[in-house]
C-alpha cells in the first residue's frame, strides 16, 4: 500500500468504527432489537456528549482535570426536580406545547450549573492551573462538598422527576418500540452538537477556543487573553452538564445525589477515546460508549459494566492518544 | 549601533530564571527603528528566553524592558502582543488543524482581513495562497514558516521577534524566506531576529547583539562583524573566511 493510501487510511479510520460496530452487532440480534437498541445507544451517547463536551474543551484548553463537573450533572437534575415540582400541571398535561414550555423553563438548571461552575472557576479552579495532583485532589473533594450540600438541600432520598405526558410511551418503527423521550433526547444532543460545531466552526471566539486548545501560549502571545476564554468555556461547559442532568434525570425518572458520579467515569472514558480536547472525538466517543453499554448490555448482560473500559483499553492499544488526538495533549 | 535613545526596544540588566534554573543574567539589548538587528550566539546562550521574557511567556525576575519608551515589564503576554510586537517562536507556533486562512485570521482585528495587508504576505508568500484552505498541518517546514512570518505581518505591527526561522530548511526554502525577509526589511519593518545561520545574519542584519551563557558580549553593526575574522572566531566559534 503506498504512502499516501496509508495516511487517507489513517485519517479515515476513526470515522468507520461506529458503522462497523452497528453493523457488526447485527446478525447476533434481530432486526427489531438492533433498531431499539442502536436508537438506544445513540440517545444515549448523546446525552453522554452533552456533560462530555464542556469536560474536554475545559481540559483542552488549560488541561485542567475537573472531576468535580459531575456535581454540575447532579446540581442540574435536582433543580430541574424544583423548577418542574410547581409546573406539574404544565408536564402533566398532554399538550406537547405546554410540556415543551415546562422544559424551556427547566433549562433553568443550566443557568444554575453555570452559576455554579462560574463561582466554581474563580474559587477552586484558579488557585490549582497548572498543578494536576492538586486538581484532582480539590475537585473530587469540592464533588463530594457539593453532593453533600444537594443532599442538605433536597434531601437525602431519591426523587422522582417523571418525564412531561407528551414525551412518555413509544413509537414503533415496523416491529421495534422506541421510547418517545429518547427520540426526543437524541434531537436535543444533535441540535446541541450542531450549534456547537457551528459556534467553534464559523465564529471568532470558536477560532480562538479551537487554537487554544492546540496552543494556548501562542494564542496568548497573538493578542488573546486565554483566561478569559476559559472562564467563558468553564461556565458553557457547567450549563451543558446541568442540561445532561435535566436530560439523564428525566430519561431515568428518578434523580439522586449520585446521579452525576454514575455518569462521570462514562464520562472521561468518551474523552479518552476521543482524544483529550477533541470535540468532535468527543461526540464520536459518546456514541460509541453509549452503543458498546446498550449493545453488550442486550448480548452479555454479564459484561456491560466492564464493556465501555474494555472498549477503552481496545482503542487505546490501536491509538495510543485516543481517536482524534489533538497536538500537545 | 545607532542611538539608544532612538531604540524602539530596550532591555537593561534582564534577568530570567526557569524553575531553579538561572538563564538571563542581566542582559542589556536595544533594538533600533526601522532595523534589522541580530541576536545571535551558541546554542543555550539565551537568545530564545530573551525573546520569550520580551514577550512575557517567561517572566523576568529583575531588569527594565520598555518599549517606545513605555515599560512593558511585568505586563502580561496578551497586552504585549496588543501593542504591536508580533513573536515567531522556533517551533513557529503554527496551529495545525486550523486551515492557514484560519491561522491568518487569528492574527487580525474583529473587522478581519483588510485586503492591502492580506495582499502584500500573499505577494511576499505566494505558496500561502495555494494552500489557503488547506490544514496547516499539512504544510511543508518552510511553508509553516512562510505562514508562521506571514500571520505575524498580516496586521501592521510595529516590531517582529523571530526565533530562528531557517532552522531545519532546505536551502532553496532559506534563500526564499531570506528573500522575503530582505523585502520587509527594504519597507523599514522592525525585526529582532535571532539566527543561527551567520551568512542569512550577514544578508539581513543592521546591527548585531552576540550572547554567551545569558548575558550580551557584543554590540555592533553587522558588516562590522562580517569583516572581523577574528571577533566571529571568539565570539561565535566560526570564521567566514572558512565558512565561505
Amino acid at each position: 500500500m503506498s504512502k499516501e493510501w496509508q495516511e487517507r487510511l489513517q485519517y479515515w479510520a476513526p470515522y468507520a468504527v461506529t458503522p462497523l460496530l452497528v453493523l457488526a452487532v447485527l446478525p447476533a440480534m434481530g432486526f427489531t432489537a438492533w433498531v431499539t437498541l442502536t436508537v438506544a445507544g445513540f440517545t444515549m451517547g448523546m446525552m453522554l456528549f452533552l456533560v462530555a463536551s464542556g469536560l474536554t474543551l475545559i481540559f483542552g484548553l488549560m488541561e485542567v482535570l475537573n472531576f468535580a463537573h459531575a456535581a454540575f450533572v447532579t446540581v442540574g437534575a435536582y433543580v430541574t426536580v424544583s423548577v418542574l415540582r410547581p409546573l406539574g400541571g404544565w408536564t402533566a398535561d398532554p399538550s406537547l406545547t405546554l410540556n415543551l414550555a415546562a422544559l424551556l423553563v427547566a433549562l433553568v438548571a443550566a443557568a444554575a450549573a453555570s452559576a455554579l461552575g462560574y463561582v466554581f472557576e474563580r474559587i477552586i479552579i484558579r488557585q490549582v492551573y497548572g498543578a494536576p495532583l492538586r486538581q484532582i485532589l480539590i475537585t473530587i473533594g469540592a464533588l463530594t462538598v457539593i453532593e453533600q450540600l444537594v443532599i442538605v438541600v433536597w434531601g437525602p432520598e431519591a426523587i422522582p422527576l417523571p418525564k412531561p405526558a407528551s414525551l412518555r410511551g413509544s413509537i414503533f418503527l415496523g416491529a421495534s418500540s422506541i421510547e418517545t423521550y429518547r427520540l426526543f433526547a437524541l434531537f436535543v444532543g444533535l441540535a446541541v452538537a450542531a450549534a456547537m460545531h457551528l459556534v467553534l466552526t464559523r465564529t471568532r471566539i470558536g477560532l480562538v477556543v479551537r487554537a487554544g486548545v492546540e496552543d494556548r501560549e501562542m494564542v496568548q502571545a497573538l493578542g488573546y487573553r486565554i483566561r478569559r476564554v476559559f472562564v467563558g468555556v468553564f461556565i458553557a461547559g457547567t450549563a451543558l452538564a446541568g442540561m445532561g442532568g435535566m436530560m439523564w434525570g428525566q430519561y431515568q425518572t428518578l434523580v439522586t445525589s449520585q446521579i452525576g458520579d454514575g455518569m462521570i467515569i462514562l464520562v472521561f472514558i468518551i474523552l479518552i477515546i476521543g482524544g483529550l480536547g477533541s470535540v468532535g472525538g468527543c461526540f464520536i466517543g459518546a456514541i460509541l460508549v453509549g452503543l458498546t453499554s446498550n449493545y453488550v448490555g442486550f448480548l452479555a448482560p454479564k459484561l456491560a459494566l466492564g464493556s465501555n473500559i474494555l472498549l477503552m483499553a481496545l482503542i487505546l492499544l490501536w491509538r495510543p492518544r485516543g481517536l482524534f488526538p489533538v497536538a500537545g495533549h | 549601533m545607532a542611538d539608544a535613545a532612538e531604540a524602539l526596544l530596550r532591555l537593561n540588566g534582564v534577568y530570567t530564571d526557569i524553575g531553579r534554573y538561572q538563564i538571563l543574567y542581566g542582559v542589556d539589548l536595544s533594538v533600533q527603528r526601522g532595523r534589522v538587528t541580530m541576536l545571535l550566539g551558541r546554542n543555550g546562550a539565551g537568545k530564545t528566553t530573551t525573546l520569550r521574557t520580551i514577550m512575557a511567556l517567561w517572566k523576568a525576575r529583575a531588569g527594565a524592558i520598555t518599549f517606545d519608551g513605555r515599560s512593558i515589564a511585568g505586563m502580561e503576554t496578551p497586552d504585549i502582543a496588543r501593542l504591536g510586537i508580533a513573536y515567531v517562536p522556533e517551533n513557529m507556533g503554527i496551529f495545525g488543524k486550523l486551515t492557514v486562512r484560519e491561522n491568518m485570521l487569528l492574527a487580525t482585528g474583529a473587522q478581519g482581513f483588510a485586503k492591502d495587508h492580506l495582499d502584500r504576505v500573499l505577494a511576499f508568500f505566494p505558496a500561502l495562497k495555494l494552500k489557503w484552505e488547506a490544514a496547516a498541518g499539512s504544510l511543508s517546514g518552510g511553508q509553516k514558516q512562510m505562514l508562521a512570518i506571514g500571520r505575524a505581518i498580516v496586521e501592521p505591527r510595529r516590531l517582529l521577534l523571530v526565533d530562528e526561522p531557517t532552522k531545519g530548511l532546505s536551502p532553496a526554502m532559506v534563500d526564499q524566506l531570506v528573500e522575503a525577509l530582505l523585502r520587509m526589511k527594504k519597507e523599514q519593518t522592525t525585526i529582532l531576529l535571532v539566527e543561527q545561520n551567520f551568512r542569512v545574519a550577514l544578508a539581513m542584519g543592521d546591527d548585531v547583539a552576540v550572547m554567551d551563557q545569558g548575558r550580551i558580549v557584543h554590540s555592533g553593526s553587522t558588516a562590522a562583524l562580517g569583516n572581523d575574522d577574528e571577533l566571529q572566531q571568539r565570539l561565535l566559534g566560526l570564521s567566514m573566511a572558512v565558512g565561505a
